[in-house]
């Protein structure tokens, strides 16, 4: 069916066909437009939905939802996905399947309420306290918002491991007209056997107690769980990187931008492409796992990369990793709310070649 | 005369538990453990264990058992009982959590009237870090923080959680109890009791308050402990049934 919808909608129509049991938020902008469509929907599909006193209470809801084995999820903005840091990290050492969203703002502190994409450190390292990561989604369409949030539960229940879906503000309120049944298939997702759902607590009938905790005090047990999440990370980075290519094969300079600056580039990469001008772009998906291999591939033939971001250069740091010393990478960002202008990177561009 | 035999709850393990000498916990813990068996509710109950001396809860109950982040047990169980209402989920929690950092989700939870159950242990200090003041705490108390006894001044007064709670309409029941004595604990397991059968018949959020001895953080004998608890903070957290609609 083809729809017409705003970034923010599609989100919560994407969550509800992904087999969304509970929601719980805050509020806070630019993402009010999702507590408003759950509230009107969710009561009538005998969902839950919740507004809470605090985005830690949201979070720590999430976490009891989840340890039921129900699809829980819960919508920020950067202040407030900072306040669930702690939740996170303990979903994390629990191994609790559940997805979060973050609709990104201007920061630090308070900020400004314009779209940005300055939380990329904060999402692809973890972002709390101990070495763990979530699985991040970038979505850069109206479109891959409602795909990826469609997809996401299940991602998040193969590899018991919160997912978090992240893109700004700009995206969240933008609407684009897509058809909700052809599949894009940019987040199949593999399963190789059936989730298993043999540590969840809802009563323990007819079976032993089950007990779920992160406290792990006896001499080498944590590092031993560590190094378990050190596995299970190490397998998500083998099977779940996301990458598009576009014209990168005899580009001179290669773009590399995610979500809504991503969109910016590929409207570079098209315009300048008609004008003979050899520019490809990488555009992550996942940013947890990172792109690494596939970047340092292409790092081999191309040897100038400009990577564009919302914020001051924090890809960046994960380009400069990928490509190894085998290139020149330039940057080009706009940090507080601002958005990245064709204009903008088509001149670095033309001082980047001459 | 016919000898009443005493027999392990079901809901309670076959372990050595770590607490120490002299502390509540395992008096309270056997108490949660016999009204489970009581109501007969061992295979639908899920608890939610604290940050505190009692994270260890999990290991000890023979139930389902959570932990959850400090202060953020009344949010986990709100969580697990929202998706799963016919279960029977409680909190367990001790004064730094449930009544500092976790003052938020206790009154939202309250305020919602959360049909769960909440034991709230009150011993005035924090246990598992040493034993610092603890926002029950009483005036003139001398803990690890307050060397020269608690003071309204600097540190502000005793929080009467209960009492602070009872304004509350959501609050359906109110609580506290001793575990000093053969009659308190009895009449602690009937407040207890009262707080499950609560949920159980869908009537709302309870809490039972629980004064608890910790003669580790309050460097008293476990005799001095209760005693301390009978002759002295009873005067500042009277027992009884504060709400009950």
């Amino acid at each position: 069916m083809k729809k017409i919808l705003q970034g923010n909608i599609a989100l919560c129509e994407g969550a509800i066909e992904g087999g969304l049991d509970a929601y719980y938020a805050y509020p806070i902008t630019p993402q009010n437009e999702i507590s408003a469509y759950f509230a009107e929907v969710l009561p009538k599909l005998d969902k839950i939905f919740l507004q809470v006193e605090s985005e830690v209470a949201a979070i720590n809801m999430v976490f009891g939802s989840a340890l039921t084995g129900k699809r829980a999820m819960t919508t920020s903005s950067s202040p407030g996905i900072s306040l669930m840091q702690e939740g996170i990290s303990y979903l994390c050492a629990c191994e609790l399947p559940c997805v979060i969203v973050n609709v990104m703002r201007g920061g630090p502190g308070l900020g400004n309420i314009s779209g940005s994409q300055q939380d990329y450190f904060q999402s692809t390292r973890g972002g709390g306290h101990g070495d763990y990561y979530t699985i991040v989604l970038a979505p850069f369409s109206v479109k891959e918002i409602y795909e990826f949030a469609k997809k996401s539960f299940l991602l998040a229940e193969k590899y018991r491991n919160p997912v978090l879906i992240i893109y700004d503000g700009y995206l969240g309120q933008m609407m684009e007209v897509f058809d909700t049944e052809t599949q894009e298939g940019k987040l199949e997702i593999k399963l190789e056997k059936d989730i298993d759902k043999s540590w969840i607590l809802d009563g323990a009938k007819n079976r032993p107690p089950r007990k779920i905790r992160s406290l792990l005090m006896a001499e080498g047990e944590l590092e031993k769980f560590n190094l378990k999440l050190k596995e299970k990370y190490d397998i998500i980075k083998e099977n779940e990187v996301r990458v598009e290519f576009y014209y990168v094969d005899d580009a001179e300079v290669c773009l590399v931008g995610y979500g809504m600056s991503a969109r910016v580039c590929l409207e570079v990469v098209n315009n300048l492409r008609e004008k003979a001008i050899k520019i490809g772009l990488i555009r992550p998906i996942t940013l947890f796992p990172f792109p690494y291999k596939e970047i340092f591939e292409i790092s081999k033939k191309v040897k100038k990369f400009l990577v564009v971001e919302m914020n001051l250069g924090q890809m960046l740091e994960d380009v400069r990793i990928a490509t190894n010393g085998n290139a020149e990478i330039f940057f080009y960002g706009r940090a507080g709310g601002s958005l990245v202008s064709a204009d903008e990177i088509i001149n670095k561009i033309k001082e980047i070649i001459n | 005369m016919k000898a009443t035999k005493f027999i392990k709850p079901k809901a309670i393990k076959e372990l050595y538990h770590n607490y120490c000498p002299g502390c509540g916990h395992g008096i309270v813990h056997r108490l949660v453990a016999e009204v489970v068996d009581e109501l007969n509710i061992r295979d639908k109950t899920i608890g939610i264990a604290p940050v505190g001396c009692a994270v260890f809860a999990y290991d000890y109950w023979n139930f389902d058992v959570s932990e959850a982040p400090h202060g953020r047990p009344p949010a986990v169980a709100t969580g697990v009982k929202r998706v799963l209402p016919d279960r029977i989920v409680f909190t367990y929690q001790g004064d730094g959590d449930l009544a500092a950092i976790g003052t938020a989700e206790i009154i939202h939870a309250a305020n919602r009237s959360e049909n769960i159950t909440v034991i709230f242990v009150n011993n005035t200090v924090y246990g598992m870090t040493s034993g610092q003041m603890a926002p029950t705490t009483i005036l003139g108390q001398k803990t690890l923080t307050t060397p020269y006894g608690r003071e309204i001044y600097k540190d502000g007064y005793p929080l009467k959680v209960c009492e602070l709670l009872s304004v509350i309409e959501g609050t359906k029941y109110l609580a506290r109890g001793a575990v000093t004595n053969p009659k308190n604990v009895a009449l602690t397991k009937s407040y207890i009791k009262k707080a499950f059968v609560n949920q159980i018949e869908n009537k709302g959020f309870s809490l039972v308050e629980i004064l608890s001895m910790c003669p580790s953080g309050l460097h008293k004998s476990p005799v001095e402990s209760i005693e301390w608890i009978e002759n002295e903070l009873v005067k500042y957290f009277p027992l009884g049934v504060i709400k009950d609609v």
